[in-house]
């Protein structure tokens, strides 16, 4: 049945001479998860752009300028600002910790996926970790679309059992002492941690304590490492 | 349902590959399919519960087998039939059915700044009354339907306590199946490790899920 299916795609779109994407040699440099046949899924999901595009039902330029949004335009280095404001402004951290929503707006953002918004804080006692068990969730205007490895059952399966094993993967080693709270995102509450500040960092401006953030900090696999020695005020 | 997408504990998974500078879309048409599923949505015959209970359907090997967009590639395709927008048909040739009049489409490129800035709030400004308050010991209810659900296995059953009220929200477990969106309050719950895993857990760490009213009983 699904053979058929495929042949039969397979047949419409080389009838329709398009053109094979780049990407099927560029999927063999991969060693994980998104590499099923995909020269088949390329040409099925052409098809059914073209098919859905014939029937009236979507709009070629909206699917570029939403691709090119989530590709170019909203990224991590939202929540990186977020997060050194939160660093540098006491009382914007208050308001991030108390109001999440209002306080991301202030510096313009805030949408799709990350609707209501919760801010959780790392401490040298209290380390938190975000996860979806369920899917994918995934607060997207401050970090963007998830990385694989969020998405995947590796993941998803162990970050509630086995929070510090994780982390260990992550080549983060928690002291026995230090409260690990894990957030499933199980409904439409979005999560973003603000980890600690890093040692090192006193004399740094906003913009430079912004680019110290990872997503991996803002998601609580990693945390912030100290800056360069040598990077001045 | 208790479907293989419900993972939370699950062992024998592997390791977790971290990618170093990973590209938003490995392949242009994971981003087809990103695009896709969201200019479809537009046109409002199906909600983000009813997609995500899609997703569930897919069998569970092939759950497993399939990378991220494979997945949503399979139930977009499911999901679209269901919908009554495109027929099995279409799909299988490729082409519109004969007598089909060509649309206009609902989702234009003027429309993408507004959805991505705005979003689609899933909380509703009505009164109903909290069945819990925060701080108050709660137990997760011992349920397993067949229909979609939002409560995952590794809780059910287990004591918590109401860290939040989030205020109310639509309740996914009737609005998957477009049976109402139910809206209740919606609470984040505090699990301690130990309750959830035993004595192998760290009694230091805890685990937070948002609930709804509908998963709750007092404790």
């Amino acid at each position: 049945m699904t053979t058929t299916r495929r042949d039969f795609l397979t047949a419409a779109v080389t009838a329709a001479g398009a053109a094979m994407s780049p990407d099927v040699s560029h999927a063999q440099d991969h060693d994980h998860d998104h590499q099923a046949v995909p020269s088949d899924l390329t040409l099925r999901v052409k098809a059914l752009e073209s098919l859905l595009v014939e029937k009236g039902l979507v709009d070629r330029p909206a699917l570029d300028a939403l691709i090119d949004t989530y590709e170019h335009k909203i990224g991590p280095r939202n929540g990186a600002r977020v997060v050194a404001r939160a660093w540098v402004d006491p009382a914007y951290k208050q308001r991030l910790l108390t109001d999440a929503n209002a306080a991301i707006a202030e510096l313009g953002y805030g949408g799709q996926q990350g609707e209501h918004m919760q801010v959780v804080e790392n401490s040298p006692k209290v380390h938190n970790l975000v996860v979806c068990t369920l899917c994918s969730c995934y607060p997207w205007p401050v970090l963007g679309l998830p990385p694989v490895w969020y998405k995947s059952a590796p993941y998803r399966s162990r970050a509630v059992i086995d929070p510090r094993g994780v982390l260990r993967e992550f080549g983060l080693e928690l002291a026995e002492d230090v409260e690990v709270r894990v957030w499933d995102s199980t409904a439409e509450l979005r999560y973003l941690v603000v980890p600690e500040r890093p040692a090192g960092s006193e004399g740094l401006s906003e913009e430079e304590l912004a680019t110290l953030v990872t997503r991996d900090a803002m998601v609580g696999v990693a945390k912030v490492m100290s800056p360069p020695k040598g990077v001045s005020a | 349902m208790n479907g293989v997408h419900d993972m939370g504990g699950m062992h024998g998974m592997g390791p977790i590959h971290h990618e170093q500078n990973e590209p938003v879309f490995h392949m242009n048409w994971e981003g087809r399919v990103f695009a896709l599923r969201r200019a479809m949505g537009a046109w409002g015959k199906w909600n983000i519960d009813a997609s995500r209970y899609e997703i569930e359907l897919v069998p569970p090997a092939e759950y497993l087998r399939m990378s991220y967009y494979e997945r949503q590639f399979t139930a977009f395709l499911e999901i679209l039939v269901k919908s009554g927008l495109v027929s099995r048909a279409e799909i299988d040739s490729g082409k519109p059915s004969d007598g089909t009049s060509k649309q206009s489409p609902a989702f234009t490129v003027d429309k993408v700044t507004p959805l991505v800035a705005k979003g689609v709030l899933t909380s509703r400004d009505v009164a109903v009354a909290p069945h819990f308050k925060t701080g108050q010991r709660v137990r997760a209810r011992n349920m397993h339907p067949v229909g979609h659900t939002r409560l995952p296995r590794y809780a059910r059953g287990k004591v918590g306590m109401i860290e939040r009220d989030y205020g109310v929200f639509v309740f996914p477990d009737t609005n998957a199946h477009f049976l109402g969106e139910k809206p209740q309050h919606l609470y984040s719950v505090r699990f301690a490790a130990r309750e959830l895993w035993g004595e192998q857990a760290s009694p230091r760490d805890s685990v937070y899920v948002n609930m709804w009213d509908d998963y709750l009983e007092p404790a």
